[in-house]
Protein backbone atom coordinates (compact mmCIF):
# COMPACT_ATOMS: atom_id res chain seq x y z
CA UNK A 1 0.00 0.00 0.00
CA UNK A 2 1.15 3.23 -1.08
CA UNK A 3 0.99 5.94 1.20
CA UNK A 4 0.63 9.32 -0.26
CA UNK A 5 -0.98 12.60 1.03
CA UNK A 6 -4.32 12.42 -1.15
CA UNK A 7 -6.29 15.69 0.23
CA UNK A 8 -8.67 15.76 -2.09
CA UNK A 9 -9.82 12.40 -1.34
CA UNK A 10 -9.29 12.76 2.22
CA UNK A 11 -11.36 16.18 2.88
CA UNK A 12 -14.39 14.29 0.82
CA UNK A 13 -13.77 10.94 3.27
CA UNK A 14 -14.72 13.14 5.61
CA UNK A 15 -17.22 15.09 4.43
CA UNK A 16 -19.20 12.27 3.26
CA UNK A 17 -18.53 10.33 7.29
CA UNK A 18 -19.54 13.50 8.60
CA UNK A 19 -22.85 13.86 6.81
CA UNK A 20 -23.87 10.24 7.16
CA UNK A 21 -23.03 10.22 10.92
CA UNK A 22 -25.24 13.42 11.23
CA UNK A 23 -27.90 11.42 9.65
CA UNK A 24 -28.08 8.70 11.43
CA UNK A 25 -27.88 10.79 14.67
CA UNK A 26 -30.55 13.23 13.62
CA UNK A 27 -33.93 10.99 14.73
CA UNK A 28 -32.34 11.09 18.40
CA UNK A 29 -31.07 14.54 18.53
CA UNK A 30 -34.63 15.54 17.00
CA UNK A 31 -36.60 13.64 19.38
CA UNK A 32 -34.25 15.26 22.22
CA UNK A 33 -34.62 18.36 21.28
CA UNK A 34 -37.82 18.68 20.63
CA UNK A 35 -38.46 17.48 23.61
CA UNK A 36 -37.04 20.36 25.71
CA UNK A 37 -39.76 22.48 23.94
CA UNK A 38 -43.32 24.00 25.86
CA UNK A 39 -46.13 21.39 25.49
CA UNK A 40 -48.25 23.87 22.73
CA UNK A 41 -44.66 24.07 20.67
CA UNK A 42 -44.26 20.19 20.81
CA UNK A 43 -47.26 19.75 18.85
CA UNK A 44 -46.24 21.59 16.12
CA UNK A 45 -44.07 20.05 13.17
CA UNK A 46 -40.27 19.81 14.51
CA UNK A 47 -38.68 22.73 12.19
CA UNK A 48 -36.31 23.58 13.64
CA UNK A 49 -36.46 20.75 16.09
CA UNK A 50 -34.66 23.17 19.41
CA UNK A 51 -37.28 25.36 21.30
CA UNK A 52 -37.94 28.83 20.12
CA UNK A 53 -37.46 29.86 23.56
CA UNK A 54 -35.94 28.87 26.72
CA UNK A 55 -35.81 25.12 27.37
CA UNK A 56 -38.70 23.80 29.85
CA UNK A 57 -39.14 20.22 31.22
CA UNK A 58 -42.90 20.49 30.61
CA UNK A 59 -43.31 16.92 28.63
CA UNK A 60 -41.26 15.15 31.22
CA UNK A 61 -43.71 16.26 34.09
CA UNK A 62 -46.72 15.89 31.56
CA UNK A 63 -45.31 12.15 31.53
CA UNK A 64 -46.03 11.33 34.77
CA UNK A 65 -49.54 11.74 34.47
CA UNK A 66 -49.84 8.39 32.39
CA UNK A 67 -50.17 5.18 33.91
CA UNK A 68 -49.82 4.63 37.45
CA UNK A 69 -47.16 8.00 38.20
CA UNK A 70 -43.79 7.74 35.54
CA UNK A 71 -41.65 7.02 38.56
CA UNK A 72 -43.22 3.77 38.76
CA UNK A 73 -43.22 2.78 35.81
CA UNK A 74 -39.59 3.79 35.40
CA UNK A 75 -38.66 1.52 37.83
CA UNK A 76 -40.80 -1.71 37.18
CA UNK A 77 -38.56 -0.96 34.08
CA UNK A 78 -35.28 -1.07 36.16
CA UNK A 79 -36.08 -3.73 37.88
CA UNK A 80 -36.85 -6.05 35.12
CA UNK A 81 -33.48 -5.08 33.28
CA UNK A 82 -31.38 -5.18 36.25
CA UNK A 83 -33.03 -8.81 37.39
CA UNK A 84 -32.25 -9.70 33.99
CA UNK A 85 -28.80 -9.09 34.36
CA UNK A 86 -28.64 -10.16 37.87
CA UNK A 87 -29.72 -13.55 37.04
CA UNK A 88 -28.18 -13.84 33.29
CA UNK A 89 -25.00 -13.62 34.38
CA UNK A 90 -25.05 -15.75 37.59
CA UNK A 91 -26.79 -18.65 35.78
CA UNK A 92 -24.08 -18.39 32.78
CA UNK A 93 -21.08 -18.02 34.72
CA UNK A 94 -22.28 -20.94 36.33
CA UNK A 95 -23.11 -22.71 33.13
CA UNK A 96 -20.09 -21.54 31.27
CA UNK A 97 -17.49 -22.73 34.05
CA UNK A 98 -19.50 -26.25 34.10
CA UNK A 99 -19.82 -26.67 30.23
CA UNK A 100 -16.09 -25.42 29.87
CA UNK A 101 -14.53 -27.38 32.85
CA UNK A 102 -15.95 -30.39 33.98
CA UNK A 103 -16.94 -33.92 32.43
CA UNK A 104 -20.80 -35.36 33.49
CA UNK A 105 -22.90 -37.19 31.36
CA UNK A 106 -25.21 -35.59 28.42
CA UNK A 107 -22.90 -32.48 28.40
CA UNK A 108 -22.83 -32.49 25.28
CA UNK A 109 -26.67 -32.85 24.35
CA UNK A 110 -27.06 -30.14 27.18
CA UNK A 111 -24.51 -27.79 25.85
CA UNK A 112 -26.59 -28.00 22.07
CA UNK A 113 -30.04 -28.01 24.01
CA UNK A 114 -29.22 -24.61 25.07
CA UNK A 115 -27.86 -23.32 22.50
CA UNK A 116 -30.53 -24.45 19.59
CA UNK A 117 -32.71 -22.51 21.57
CA UNK A 118 -31.42 -19.24 19.32
CA UNK A 119 -33.19 -21.22 16.21
CA UNK A 120 -36.42 -21.21 17.54
CA UNK A 121 -38.23 -18.00 17.68
CA UNK A 122 -39.84 -17.22 21.02
CA UNK A 123 -42.74 -15.42 19.52
CA UNK A 124 -43.69 -19.19 18.61
CA UNK A 125 -44.17 -20.11 22.18
CA UNK A 126 -45.70 -16.85 23.07
CA UNK A 127 -49.77 -19.07 24.32
CA UNK A 128 -48.03 -21.66 26.07
CA UNK A 129 -45.88 -19.59 27.93
CA UNK A 130 -49.04 -17.23 28.68
CA UNK A 131 -50.28 -20.31 30.05
CA UNK A 132 -47.49 -21.70 31.90
CA UNK A 133 -46.84 -18.12 33.90
CA UNK A 134 -50.95 -18.34 34.99
CA UNK A 135 -50.07 -21.36 36.43
CA UNK A 136 -47.16 -20.62 38.40
CA UNK A 137 -49.28 -17.38 39.52
CA UNK A 138 -46.09 -15.31 37.52
CA UNK A 139 -48.39 -14.05 34.94
CA UNK A 140 -48.92 -9.69 35.14
CA UNK A 141 -45.74 -10.45 37.37
CA UNK A 142 -41.91 -8.91 37.00
CA UNK A 143 -40.32 -12.21 38.20
CA UNK A 144 -42.61 -13.66 35.57
CA UNK A 145 -41.29 -11.75 32.73
CA UNK A 146 -37.37 -11.27 34.06
CA UNK A 147 -37.63 -15.21 34.00
CA UNK A 148 -38.64 -15.23 30.26
CA UNK A 149 -35.72 -12.62 29.61
CA UNK A 150 -32.91 -14.80 31.33
CA UNK A 151 -34.28 -17.85 29.26
CA UNK A 152 -34.37 -16.00 25.91
CA UNK A 153 -30.49 -14.54 26.47
CA UNK A 154 -28.87 -18.02 27.92
CA UNK A 155 -27.98 -19.37 24.66
CA UNK A 156 -25.79 -16.19 23.60
CA UNK A 157 -24.90 -15.71 27.49
CA UNK A 158 -23.59 -19.87 27.98
CA UNK A 159 -21.86 -19.37 24.81
CA UNK A 160 -19.88 -16.28 25.20
CA UNK A 161 -19.25 -17.76 29.50
CA UNK A 162 -17.93 -20.94 28.02
CA UNK A 163 -15.41 -19.51 25.49
CA UNK A 164 -14.35 -16.97 28.06
CA UNK A 165 -13.91 -20.09 30.44
CA UNK A 166 -12.06 -21.87 27.69
CA UNK A 167 -9.67 -18.79 27.04
CA UNK A 168 -8.31 -19.37 30.98
CA UNK A 169 -5.07 -21.53 30.99
CA UNK A 170 -6.11 -24.63 32.86
CA UNK A 171 -2.52 -24.54 34.78
CA UNK A 172 -3.80 -21.43 36.48
CA UNK A 173 -6.68 -23.15 38.10
CA UNK A 174 -4.83 -26.19 38.78
CA UNK A 175 -2.25 -24.42 40.82
CA UNK A 176 -5.50 -23.48 42.94
CA UNK A 177 -6.86 -26.15 43.17
CA UNK A 178 -3.39 -28.27 44.56
CA UNK A 179 -3.01 -25.03 46.84
CA UNK A 180 -6.44 -26.67 48.43
CA UNK A 181 -9.26 -24.09 47.17
CA UNK A 182 -13.02 -25.72 46.87
CA UNK A 183 -14.63 -25.78 43.41
CA UNK A 184 -16.52 -22.75 44.38
CA UNK A 185 -13.65 -20.67 45.64
CA UNK A 186 -11.66 -21.19 42.36
CA UNK A 187 -14.69 -19.63 40.26
CA UNK A 188 -15.05 -17.12 42.81
CA UNK A 189 -11.49 -15.74 43.93
CA UNK A 190 -9.45 -17.28 41.15
CA UNK A 191 -12.03 -17.66 37.35
CA UNK A 192 -13.96 -14.43 38.10
CA UNK A 193 -11.58 -11.84 37.75
CA UNK A 194 -10.04 -13.47 34.54
CA UNK A 195 -13.38 -13.52 32.48
CA UNK A 196 -14.55 -10.13 33.78
CA UNK A 197 -14.83 -8.92 30.29
CA UNK A 198 -16.90 -11.89 29.10
CA UNK A 199 -19.55 -10.99 31.83
CA UNK A 200 -19.85 -7.56 31.08
CA UNK A 201 -20.29 -8.02 27.20
CA UNK A 202 -23.19 -10.61 28.85
CA UNK A 203 -24.44 -8.09 31.09
CA UNK A 204 -24.50 -5.22 28.48
CA UNK A 205 -26.63 -7.90 25.50
CA UNK A 206 -28.94 -8.67 28.76
CA UNK A 207 -29.83 -4.97 29.88
CA UNK A 208 -30.54 -3.88 26.17
CA UNK A 209 -32.84 -7.05 25.70
CA UNK A 210 -34.65 -6.52 28.97
CA UNK A 211 -34.78 -2.88 29.03
CA UNK A 212 -36.04 -2.75 25.19
CA UNK A 213 -38.60 -5.53 24.47
CA UNK A 214 -42.24 -4.96 24.00
CA UNK A 215 -44.08 -7.76 23.23
CA UNK A 216 -43.29 -9.94 26.08
CA UNK A 217 -44.06 -7.34 28.24
CA UNK A 218 -47.25 -6.07 26.67
CA UNK A 219 -48.75 -9.32 26.36
CA UNK A 220 -47.44 -10.75 30.05
CA UNK A 221 -48.50 -7.27 32.06
CA UNK A 222 -52.08 -6.79 32.18
CA UNK A 223 -52.48 -4.67 35.07
CA UNK A 224 -51.53 -0.87 34.15
CA UNK A 225 -49.49 -0.56 37.32
CA UNK A 226 -46.93 -3.38 36.13
CA UNK A 227 -46.31 -1.38 32.91
CA UNK A 228 -42.93 -0.87 32.02
CA UNK A 229 -41.79 1.70 30.07
CA UNK A 230 -42.20 0.42 26.18
CA UNK A 231 -45.60 -0.19 26.91
CA UNK A 232 -46.61 2.83 28.80
CA UNK A 233 -45.00 4.97 26.60
CA UNK A 234 -46.91 3.30 23.81
CA UNK A 235 -50.13 3.77 25.58
CA UNK A 236 -48.80 7.57 25.68
CA UNK A 237 -48.95 7.53 21.54
CA UNK A 238 -52.32 6.37 21.52
CA UNK A 239 -53.42 9.44 23.03
CA UNK A 240 -56.51 10.46 25.09
CA UNK A 241 -59.49 11.85 24.52
CA UNK A 242 -58.72 11.31 20.79
CA UNK A 243 -55.56 13.58 21.05
CA UNK A 244 -51.89 13.01 21.51
CA UNK A 245 -49.66 14.89 23.31
CA UNK A 246 -46.59 14.29 21.18
CA UNK A 247 -44.53 16.56 23.55
CA UNK A 248 -45.26 13.15 26.21
CA UNK A 249 -44.10 10.80 23.48
CA UNK A 250 -40.61 12.74 22.36
CA UNK A 251 -39.95 13.18 26.69
CA UNK A 252 -40.74 9.47 26.74
CA UNK A 253 -39.00 8.11 24.14
CA UNK A 254 -36.02 10.06 24.93
CA UNK A 255 -36.20 8.81 28.74
CA UNK A 256 -36.17 5.07 26.99
CA UNK A 257 -33.10 5.89 24.64
CA UNK A 258 -30.48 7.55 27.20
CA UNK A 259 -29.24 4.55 28.96
CA UNK A 260 -29.11 2.62 25.95
CA UNK A 261 -27.08 5.54 24.27
CA UNK A 262 -24.61 6.18 27.44
CA UNK A 263 -24.15 2.51 27.76
CA UNK A 264 -23.27 2.01 24.52
CA UNK A 265 -20.80 4.42 23.92
CA UNK A 266 -19.30 3.72 27.49
CA UNK A 267 -18.26 -0.04 26.76
CA UNK A 268 -18.91 -0.15 23.28
CA UNK A 269 -15.71 -2.06 23.27
CA UNK A 270 -17.80 -4.64 25.00
CA UNK A 271 -20.45 -5.18 23.06
CA UNK A 272 -19.12 -5.39 19.47
CA UNK A 273 -17.13 -7.95 20.99
CA UNK A 274 -20.45 -10.16 22.07
CA UNK A 275 -21.60 -9.30 18.56
CA UNK A 276 -18.56 -10.76 16.67
CA UNK A 277 -17.78 -13.87 19.13
CA UNK A 278 -21.25 -14.78 18.39
CA UNK A 279 -21.47 -14.08 14.35
CA UNK A 280 -18.35 -14.99 13.60
CA UNK A 281 -17.40 -18.34 15.35
CA UNK B 1 -9.20 -32.30 31.48
CA UNK B 2 -7.29 -32.99 35.10
CA UNK B 3 -3.63 -33.78 33.65
CA UNK B 4 -2.69 -35.47 36.96
CA UNK B 5 -0.65 -38.46 36.57
CA UNK B 6 -2.75 -41.37 34.85
CA UNK B 7 -0.59 -43.81 37.14
CA UNK B 8 -2.22 -42.50 40.38
CA UNK B 9 -5.76 -44.19 39.65
CA UNK B 10 -6.74 -45.22 43.30
CA UNK B 11 -9.93 -45.00 44.36
CA UNK B 12 -9.26 -41.63 46.03
CA UNK B 13 -9.16 -40.60 42.96
CA UNK B 14 -12.42 -41.60 41.25
CA UNK B 15 -14.40 -40.17 43.81
CA UNK B 16 -12.76 -37.38 43.28
CA UNK B 17 -13.64 -37.36 40.19
CA UNK B 18 -17.34 -38.12 41.02
CA UNK B 19 -17.49 -35.10 42.93
CA UNK B 20 -16.55 -33.62 39.83
CA UNK B 21 -19.22 -34.70 37.66
CA UNK B 22 -21.77 -33.75 40.76
CA UNK B 23 -20.17 -30.08 40.55
CA UNK B 24 -20.44 -29.63 36.93
CA UNK B 25 -24.15 -31.17 36.72
CA UNK B 26 -24.99 -28.86 39.59
CA UNK B 27 -23.71 -25.95 37.55
CA UNK B 28 -25.53 -26.23 34.64
CA UNK B 29 -28.48 -27.16 36.49
CA UNK B 30 -29.85 -23.46 36.35
CA UNK B 31 -29.85 -23.05 32.88
CA UNK B 32 -30.76 -26.12 32.56
CA UNK B 33 -34.09 -25.70 34.17
CA UNK B 34 -34.81 -22.84 32.90
CA UNK B 35 -34.89 -23.79 29.53
CA UNK B 36 -36.36 -27.18 29.54
CA UNK B 37 -39.50 -25.14 31.93
CA UNK B 38 -39.41 -21.81 29.33
CA UNK B 39 -38.59 -23.05 26.17
CA UNK B 40 -38.76 -26.79 25.56
CA UNK B 41 -42.55 -27.58 27.22
CA UNK B 42 -43.70 -24.61 25.77
CA UNK B 43 -42.36 -25.82 22.13
CA UNK B 44 -43.79 -29.07 23.03
CA UNK B 45 -47.22 -27.54 24.56
CA UNK B 46 -47.04 -25.42 21.05
CA UNK B 47 -47.82 -28.59 18.93
CA UNK B 48 -50.35 -30.39 21.69
CA UNK B 49 -52.42 -27.01 21.82
CA UNK B 50 -52.62 -26.94 18.48
CA UNK B 51 -55.02 -29.93 18.10
CA UNK B 52 -57.25 -28.19 20.55
CA UNK B 53 -59.86 -25.77 20.97
CA UNK B 54 -58.16 -24.04 23.89
CA UNK B 55 -59.91 -21.01 24.99
CA UNK B 56 -59.21 -19.00 27.96
CA UNK B 57 -61.74 -19.83 30.20
CA UNK B 58 -63.15 -23.29 30.12
CA UNK B 59 -61.23 -26.50 29.23
CA UNK B 60 -59.84 -27.00 26.02
CA UNK B 61 -61.27 -29.90 23.08
CA UNK B 62 -59.34 -31.95 20.96
CA UNK B 63 -60.02 -30.75 17.55
CA UNK B 64 -57.84 -32.66 16.07
CA UNK B 65 -56.68 -30.70 12.65
CA UNK B 66 -59.50 -28.38 12.57
CA UNK B 67 -57.18 -25.74 13.58
CA UNK B 68 -55.04 -26.29 10.52
CA UNK B 69 -58.12 -26.97 8.30
CA UNK B 70 -59.19 -23.52 9.24
CA UNK B 71 -55.55 -21.84 8.82
CA UNK B 72 -55.49 -23.14 5.38
CA UNK B 73 -59.14 -21.18 4.48
CA UNK B 74 -57.56 -18.00 6.61
CA UNK B 75 -57.31 -15.12 4.20
CA UNK B 76 -56.25 -12.72 6.19
CA UNK B 77 -53.46 -15.31 7.91
CA UNK B 78 -51.79 -16.00 4.38
CA UNK B 79 -52.42 -12.39 3.49
CA UNK B 80 -50.27 -11.48 6.62
CA UNK B 81 -47.72 -13.90 5.53
CA UNK B 82 -47.52 -13.02 1.83
CA UNK B 83 -46.82 -9.42 3.41
CA UNK B 84 -44.30 -10.71 5.82
CA UNK B 85 -42.40 -12.27 3.18
CA UNK B 86 -42.24 -9.30 0.89
CA UNK B 87 -41.51 -6.70 3.42
CA UNK B 88 -38.34 -9.66 4.33
CA UNK B 89 -37.12 -9.75 0.86
CA UNK B 90 -37.50 -6.00 0.26
CA UNK B 91 -35.95 -5.09 4.24
CA UNK B 92 -33.17 -7.06 3.66
CA UNK B 93 -32.34 -5.85 0.32
CA UNK B 94 -32.41 -2.80 1.32
CA UNK B 95 -30.72 -3.18 4.49
CA UNK B 96 -28.25 -4.51 2.43
CA UNK B 97 -27.71 -1.56 0.33
CA UNK B 98 -27.23 0.71 2.45
CA UNK B 99 -25.05 -1.82 5.34
CA UNK B 100 -22.25 -2.93 2.62
CA UNK B 101 -20.94 0.61 1.45
CA UNK B 102 -20.89 1.88 5.28
CA UNK B 103 -18.91 -1.43 5.79
CA UNK B 104 -16.37 -0.91 3.32
CA UNK B 105 -16.59 3.15 4.40
CA UNK B 106 -15.64 2.11 8.04
CA UNK B 107 -13.11 -0.49 7.21
CA UNK B 108 -10.12 1.15 7.39
CA UNK B 109 -8.62 2.18 10.87
CA UNK B 110 -8.78 5.66 11.96
CA UNK B 111 -9.75 7.49 15.10
CA UNK B 112 -12.20 9.74 12.79
CA UNK B 113 -13.32 6.23 10.98
CA UNK B 114 -14.44 4.89 14.83
CA UNK B 115 -16.53 8.02 15.42
CA UNK B 116 -18.27 7.42 11.82
CA UNK B 117 -18.76 3.57 12.89
CA UNK B 118 -20.07 4.68 16.56
CA UNK B 119 -22.37 7.04 14.72
CA UNK B 120 -24.31 4.90 12.26
CA UNK B 121 -24.60 1.06 15.15
CA UNK B 122 -26.26 3.56 17.44
CA UNK B 123 -29.28 3.45 16.27
CA UNK B 124 -29.31 -0.50 16.77
CA UNK B 125 -29.12 -0.20 20.76
CA UNK B 126 -32.27 2.04 21.04
CA UNK B 127 -35.13 -0.37 21.21
CA UNK B 128 -37.65 -1.09 18.27
CA UNK B 129 -39.65 0.00 20.55
CA UNK B 130 -38.52 3.49 21.09
CA UNK B 131 -38.07 4.01 17.43
CA UNK B 132 -41.47 3.07 16.25
CA UNK B 133 -42.70 5.45 18.64
CA UNK B 134 -40.21 7.74 17.03
CA UNK B 135 -40.98 7.30 13.63
CA UNK B 136 -44.58 7.51 14.71
CA UNK B 137 -44.33 10.72 14.99
CA UNK B 138 -42.27 11.75 12.54
CA UNK B 139 -45.30 10.33 10.37
CA UNK B 140 -47.68 12.42 11.83
CA UNK B 141 -48.86 14.56 9.15
CA UNK B 142 -49.83 17.49 11.29
CA UNK B 143 -47.34 17.67 14.33
CA UNK B 144 -44.81 14.95 12.46
CA UNK B 145 -41.36 15.92 10.37
CA UNK B 146 -41.24 14.18 7.30
CA UNK B 147 -44.92 15.63 5.32
CA UNK B 148 -44.02 19.18 7.02
CA UNK B 149 -39.98 19.18 6.10
CA UNK B 150 -41.29 18.01 2.34
CA UNK B 151 -43.54 20.54 1.79
CA UNK B 152 -41.20 24.00 3.57
CA UNK B 153 -38.63 22.15 1.17
CA UNK B 154 -40.90 22.13 -1.64
CA UNK B 155 -41.35 18.65 -2.65
CA UNK B 156 -44.96 18.23 -2.65
CA UNK B 157 -47.75 21.25 -2.25
CA UNK B 158 -49.87 19.79 0.04
CA UNK B 159 -49.41 17.70 3.21
CA UNK B 160 -49.14 13.83 2.57
CA UNK B 161 -50.76 11.69 5.23
CA UNK B 162 -48.07 8.84 4.81
CA UNK B 163 -50.61 6.69 7.62
CA UNK B 164 -53.56 6.27 4.92
CA UNK B 165 -51.89 4.77 2.41
CA UNK B 166 -50.65 1.28 2.43
CA UNK B 167 -47.31 2.47 0.28
CA UNK B 168 -46.86 5.25 3.00
CA UNK B 169 -46.94 3.19 5.27
CA UNK B 170 -44.41 0.42 3.83
CA UNK B 171 -41.78 2.68 3.07
CA UNK B 172 -41.72 4.92 6.43
CA UNK B 173 -41.20 1.94 7.98
CA UNK B 174 -38.94 0.52 5.23
CA UNK B 175 -36.46 4.06 5.74
CA UNK B 176 -36.81 2.88 9.73
CA UNK B 177 -35.30 -0.63 10.01
CA UNK B 178 -32.78 0.43 7.30
CA UNK B 179 -31.85 3.31 9.52
CA UNK B 180 -32.01 0.92 12.66
CA UNK B 181 -30.61 -1.71 11.08
CA UNK B 182 -28.17 -1.44 8.83
CA UNK B 183 -25.24 -0.77 11.77
CA UNK B 184 -25.95 -4.33 12.73
CA UNK B 185 -25.09 -5.63 9.35
CA UNK B 186 -22.78 -2.96 8.76
CA UNK B 187 -20.50 -4.04 11.65
CA UNK B 188 -20.63 -7.86 10.46
CA UNK B 189 -19.69 -7.40 7.08
CA UNK B 190 -16.85 -4.98 8.31
CA UNK B 191 -15.63 -7.96 10.38
CA UNK B 192 -16.22 -10.09 6.93
CA UNK B 193 -13.93 -7.79 5.36
CA UNK B 194 -10.97 -7.24 7.62
CA UNK B 195 -10.96 -11.21 7.78
CA UNK B 196 -9.70 -11.52 4.49
CA UNK B 197 -6.06 -12.41 5.19
CA UNK B 198 -3.73 -9.12 4.04
CA UNK B 199 -1.05 -10.92 2.15
CA UNK B 200 -3.28 -12.61 -0.24
CA UNK B 201 -4.85 -8.89 -1.20
CA UNK B 202 -1.16 -8.01 -1.15
CA UNK B 203 -0.27 -10.76 -3.22
CA UNK B 204 -2.75 -9.66 -5.77
CA UNK B 205 -2.17 -6.08 -5.65
CA UNK B 206 1.38 -7.19 -7.09
CA UNK B 207 0.40 -9.61 -9.84
CA UNK B 208 -1.75 -6.64 -11.33
CA UNK B 209 -5.26 -6.93 -9.91
CA UNK B 210 -6.84 -3.50 -9.14
CA UNK B 211 -9.07 -2.72 -6.45
CA UNK B 212 -12.29 -3.64 -8.47
CA UNK B 213 -11.24 -7.07 -9.34
CA UNK B 214 -9.37 -7.54 -5.56
CA UNK B 215 -12.84 -6.51 -4.25
CA UNK B 216 -15.29 -8.65 -6.93
CA UNK B 217 -12.66 -11.83 -7.03
CA UNK B 218 -10.71 -11.76 -3.57
CA UNK B 219 -12.34 -10.37 -0.92
CA UNK B 220 -16.19 -11.02 -1.71
CA UNK B 221 -15.52 -14.56 -2.48
CA UNK B 222 -13.50 -15.13 0.82
CA UNK B 223 -16.21 -13.74 2.91
CA UNK B 224 -19.36 -15.17 1.79
CA UNK B 225 -19.57 -17.17 5.12
CA UNK B 226 -20.30 -13.78 6.67
CA UNK B 227 -22.43 -12.43 3.97
CA UNK B 228 -24.69 -15.34 4.25
CA UNK B 229 -24.65 -15.30 8.33
CA UNK B 230 -25.47 -11.56 7.94
CA UNK B 231 -28.37 -12.29 4.86
CA UNK B 232 -29.78 -14.65 6.79
CA UNK B 233 -30.04 -12.72 10.65
CA UNK B 234 -31.90 -10.22 8.40
CA UNK B 235 -34.25 -12.23 6.94
CA UNK B 236 -35.02 -14.05 9.97
CA UNK B 237 -35.04 -11.19 11.96
CA UNK B 238 -37.90 -9.36 9.27
CA UNK B 239 -40.01 -12.45 9.52
CA UNK B 240 -41.11 -11.65 13.14
CA UNK B 241 -41.36 -8.53 12.42
CA UNK B 242 -44.29 -7.10 14.33
CA UNK B 243 -43.56 -3.60 17.08
CA UNK B 244 -43.05 -1.48 14.52
CA UNK B 245 -46.43 -2.38 12.80
CA UNK B 246 -48.16 -2.53 16.15
CA UNK B 247 -46.53 0.75 17.59
CA UNK B 248 -46.77 2.98 13.89
CA UNK B 249 -49.69 1.72 11.96
CA UNK B 250 -51.49 -1.02 13.96
CA UNK B 251 -51.08 -3.32 10.93
CA UNK B 252 -53.65 -0.91 8.96
CA UNK B 253 -55.32 0.94 7.00
CA UNK B 254 -57.76 -1.49 5.77
CA UNK B 255 -55.11 -4.28 8.26
CA UNK B 256 -52.82 -4.19 4.80
CA UNK B 257 -49.63 -3.97 6.86
CA UNK B 258 -50.53 -7.13 9.15
CA UNK B 259 -47.36 -8.75 10.08
CA UNK B 260 -47.14 -12.79 10.37
CA UNK B 261 -46.58 -12.23 14.25
CA UNK B 262 -49.31 -9.33 14.52
CA UNK B 263 -52.04 -12.17 13.30
CA UNK B 264 -50.73 -14.35 15.42
CA UNK B 265 -50.71 -11.99 18.81
CA UNK B 266 -54.09 -10.75 17.59
CA UNK B 267 -55.44 -14.52 17.20
CA UNK B 268 -53.98 -15.56 20.36
CA UNK B 269 -54.09 -12.42 23.07
CA UNK B 270 -57.25 -10.17 21.29
CA UNK B 271 -59.52 -13.13 20.51
CA UNK B 272 -58.19 -15.84 22.75
CA UNK B 273 -58.30 -18.59 20.33
CA UNK B 274 -55.44 -19.97 21.52
CA UNK B 275 -55.15 -23.22 20.26
CA UNK B 276 -56.07 -21.60 17.00
CA UNK B 277 -52.59 -19.30 17.50
CA UNK B 278 -50.74 -22.64 18.58
CA UNK B 279 -51.53 -23.76 15.18
CA UNK B 280 -50.34 -20.72 13.35
CA UNK B 281 -47.17 -20.05 15.36
CA UNK B 282 -46.47 -23.66 14.75
CA UNK B 283 -46.11 -22.57 10.42
CA UNK B 284 -43.94 -19.59 11.55
CA UNK B 285 -41.56 -21.99 13.43
CA UNK B 286 -41.15 -24.38 10.78
CA UNK B 287 -40.17 -21.10 8.49
CA UNK B 288 -37.60 -20.14 10.85
CA UNK B 289 -36.43 -23.28 11.53
CA UNK B 290 -36.32 -24.04 8.16
CA UNK B 291 -34.25 -20.58 7.60
CA UNK B 292 -31.71 -21.51 10.82
CA UNK B 293 -31.10 -25.14 8.99
CA UNK B 294 -29.93 -22.94 5.81
CA UNK B 295 -27.96 -21.02 7.74
CA UNK B 296 -26.30 -23.87 9.45
CA UNK B 297 -25.98 -25.40 6.01
CA UNK B 298 -24.18 -22.68 4.59
CA UNK B 299 -21.96 -21.92 7.27
CA UNK B 300 -20.57 -25.43 7.26
CA UNK B 301 -20.35 -25.99 3.85
CA UNK B 302 -18.52 -23.10 3.26
CA UNK B 303 -16.22 -23.35 6.26
CA UNK B 304 -12.43 -23.16 5.82
CA UNK B 305 -12.34 -23.03 1.56
CA UNK B 306 -9.58 -20.10 1.57
CA UNK B 307 -8.54 -22.12 -1.57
Amino acid sequence: MTRRVNLPGFAGYHLIGTVLALSFIAPLAWAFLSSLKPAAEARLPPLPPWPSGAVTIENYIALDGYGVGFWNHASNSVIVSLGTVFLTVIISVLGGYGFSRFRFPFKGVFFVMIISTIMIPFQSILTPLFLILSKAGLQNSLTGLILIYVTLQLPFSIFMMRNAFDAVPIEIEEAARVDGASVFTVLTRVMLPLVAPGIVTVAIFAFLAAWNEFLAALIFLTDQEKYTLPVLIVAVRSGRYGSVDWGAVQSGVTVMMIPCVLLFLLLQRYYVRGLTAGAVK
Amino acid sequence: MSQAAPAMKSRRRNGSQRRRERAGLLFVLPAMALVVVFFLIPLCMTVWMSFHNWPLMGSPRWTGLDNYAAMLKDRRFWGAMEFTIWYSIIATIAIFGVAFPLALFVERPGRMTGVYRTAFFLPVVVGFGSASLLWAWFMNVDSGLFSPAAVALGIVDEPVNLMATTEGVFWSIMVLVVWKTAGFSMILLMTGLQSVPHDILEAAHIDGANKFQRFWRIKLPLMRRTLALALILSVAGSMLAFDQFYIISNGGPRNSTLTAVYWIFSQSFVSFKLGYGAALSMVLLVILVVISVVQLWLLRSTTGDAH
